[in-house]
């Protein structure tokens, strides 16, 4: 007998709660099972993976410094993909960002003063929402799907990164490893947690919540946005342009992720580098599906996964735990959130007798 | 050898993992699915193929345990896309990260070995012709590749399953009316595109370059979704965008080997900027996209 799925006469609060965490445990579930068929130790992998990121000072203020970056790409990307504008290149746009913020302290190594990593910030979002032009006039004017041309934009992005530090921008001292110069103490963003790599950043994160937050829930331009992608035809109806939707998704997108780009660099990384991202921009994408696409949402998603990324780390030393296994747990994250939020909108009827699937 | 003959003899081979990506997307979109997981599928069969090759399984086997692979995780998708009728969009990108998830979690303690790939069969008299012959000469995959795309243009044109599939994609309300089970058709679509994207990937990874390396598929997957749109849809144009696509990854070896004054890694992203600027110019043309275009593309059915 197979079960068949009925609309729900309005969307379930409670499963719109319930989904992430039931993904979560179906997730844990499965890749335990995963863990044991690869002759690791379960409870070995579970203890780093997913608590001890949360146990000690120490870790738990790493798991705040990723989460910094994945809260600002994800609120950004959240904005465009409730306007069903899917900017999924935010990691070229985070590479542009961090080049950017990287050229004041490339180009002048000596400079200095408090303006220094400010500015950086300012360039680094520029630089991402430059990137984020090109998918944006593509749509508008040629019609183009997003979604193709922001992937091959961040292809793009990471061979200007390789070019750049092989290139031009390599440090002369530097061994001939793909890197730029260490930046000077100006240009790195004040500490905000004593003893700790925590910076600042991580306040511009949470204020990019609450500004999303009011955008999207408290003002016009942001029930605009909801509109057009809950109902295109009524949007235009209302006179609310397709036009200013897509090019303010994706440049919000850009800025975001540029952002938290130039914080890399100007925070935990200190030069320009290939490993600036450990594909914050892929993983934004599903910090903000898990966080239902919702400012406070992303907040509690962010962190998870920030979690994982630590805990992967963990694992791989304790539990002998490969990294490739994070982002199997992280897909896999995202499939059983995608299966849980059906049921928001949708109920199971088991075909059990005539006229019980009423 | 001179340029233009390196790329005439290599193109047709450089362009199979696109056209068998992109056909068997074609077969999925016609019936009005969009699945955006190809790169992570694509991944997913490069790495078991390349896993049985380099155990001694042999290459028919290699591809035979990539379909599998490619069809498991695009059951994956069309669970959630036609079943749970979730969102194609996310649900394509949440198969393409799990599929190269999956892909670098398994070929983890195969990163950099090398197998031999396929041996060329060329064809007598035509293969030794100056400039044009290395056309003719050409590994089994490659020529299977082009009866498979004279098949399916064939299927598409001629055959009852053909009309069939286009009109799920067209208008599945009226599909479903007139009798015809929509979500079974559009699964098996999902399901033969599934296989042909594993294929792709085993054609990428065990003949094409034998060799295993994380992140091998390097956006081939993306632009094979590009090329169906470049294709506006249609077997023929989707062949030749592919070829298209060979010689512009070709083209950037040739640079390379005769010391061009580009950086290479200009060249390595020029199959991107081609990409970006055939897709603005395709899709700027708004009939054509509406004449060819597939009217429910992507959006979810429930009876």
């Amino acid at each position: 007998m197979i079960p068949r799925l009925i609309r729900r006469d309005r969307a379930s609060l409670r499963m719109a709660v319930l989904a992430p965490l039931l993904a979560l445990a179906a997730a844990i579930l499965v890749n335990l099972v995963l863990f044991l068929a690869m002759g690791k130790d379960p409870a070995a992998v579970f203890y780093a993976l997913l608590l001890e990121p949360f146990l000690g000072w120490s870790s738990f203020s790493e798991v705040l410094l990723k989460t910094g970056p994945l809260l600002l790409i994800a609120q950004g990307l959240a904005i465009g993909f409730r306007a069903k504008v899917f900017n999924i290149g935010a990691e070229g746009q985070f590479i542009l960002g961090a080049i950017f913020a990287s050229a004041i302290p490339v180009y002048f190594p000596q400079a200095t003063g408090g303006w220094i990593w400010p500015a950086m910030l300012v360039m680094g979002a520029l630089g991402g929402a430059l990137w984020a032009v090109v998918p944006a006039f593509w749509r508008v004017r040629l019609n183009a799907n997003e979604i193709l041309v922001t992937l091959m934009m961040s292809l793009i992005a990471a061979q200007v990164l390789n070019y750049l530090l092989l290139g031009p921008w390599k440090d002369p001292q530097g061994f001939n490893f793909p890197q730029s110069v260490m930046f000077q103490y100006d240009a790195m963003i004040p500490i905000l947690l004593p003893g700790t790599r925590v910076n600042l950043s991580l306040l511009l994160a949470l204020l990019s919540a609450v500004l999303a937050w009011a955008y999207m829930q408290r003002s016009f331009g942001g029930y605009q946005f909801l509109v057009g992608g809950l109902a295109p035809k009524a949007a235009a109806y209302a006179g609310f342009s397709e036009s200013r939707a897509i090019w303010l998704s994706l440049l919000i997108g850009g800025f975001a992720a540029g952002l938290a780009g130039a914080a890399e660099v100007a925070g935990p990384i200190g030069q320009l580098q290939r490993g600036i991202s450990t594909g914050y921009g892929y993983a934004a994408i599903i910090v903000a599906y898990l966080g239902g696409l919702h400012p406070i949402g992303i907040v509690a998603s962010s962190l998870l996964m920030a979690a994982l990324y630590i805990g992967g780390d963990n694992a791989m030393v304790s539990a002998d735990l490969p990294v490739a296994a994070v982002r199997v747990f992280q897909g896999s994250l995202l499939v059983f959130y995608l299966a849980a939020i059906t049921f928001v909108r949708f109920r199971l009827v088991w075909p059990i007798r005539k006229g019980g699937a009423a | 050898m001179s340029g233009l003959s390196f790329i005439l003899a290599g193109m047709l081979a450089a362009a199979t993992p696109f056209l068998l990506a992109a056909l068997g997307e074609l077969v999925v979109e016609r019936a009005g699915v969009l699945n955006l997981g190809l790169e992570g599928i694509m991944a997913l069969g490069a790495v078991v193929a390349f896993i049985v090759v380099y155990h001694g399984g042999g290459h028919v086997a290699a591809f035979g345990v990539a379909a599998v692979a490619g069809i498991l995780l695009s059951l994956v998708f069309g669970w959630l896309a036609l079943g749970l009728r979730a969102n194609q969009v996310a649900v394509g990108l949440a198969v393409g990260i799990l599929g190269q998830g999956l892909s670098s979690l398994i070929g983890n303690s195969y990163e950099s070995l090398t197998i031999t790939g396929l041996p060329k069969l060329a064809v007598p008299v035509l293969s030794d012709l100056p400039v044009v012959g290395g056309l003719f000469a050409q590994d089994a995959v490659v020529w299977l590749s082009l009866l498979g795309t004279a098949a399916l243009w064939a299927m598409f044109r001629y055959s009852r399953l053909g009309l069939i599939l286009r009109a799920v994609g067209e208008n599945p309300q009226a599909a479903r009316a007139i009798g015809y089970r929509v979500v079974a058709l559009r699964l098996g679509a999902v399901v033969f595109g599934g296989a042909m994207a594993g294929l792709a990937g085993a054609y990428a990874a065990t003949v094409y370059t034998p060799l295993w390396a994380d992140g091998m598929i390097a956006g081939r997957g993306w632009i094979a979704l590009a090329l169906v749109v470049f294709g506006t849809w249609m077997t023929g144009r989707i062949f030749f965008g592919a070829l298209l696509f060979g010689a512009v990854s070709l083209a950037s070896l040739v640079a390379q080997t005769e010391n061009w004054a580009v950086p290479s890694q200009l060249l390595s992203a020029l199959p991107y900027i081609v990409t970006i600027v055939v897709l603005g110019i395709i899709t700027s043309n708004k009939r054509l996209l509406k004449i060819n275009g597939v009217a429910s593309l992507g959006e979810p059915f429930g009876p």
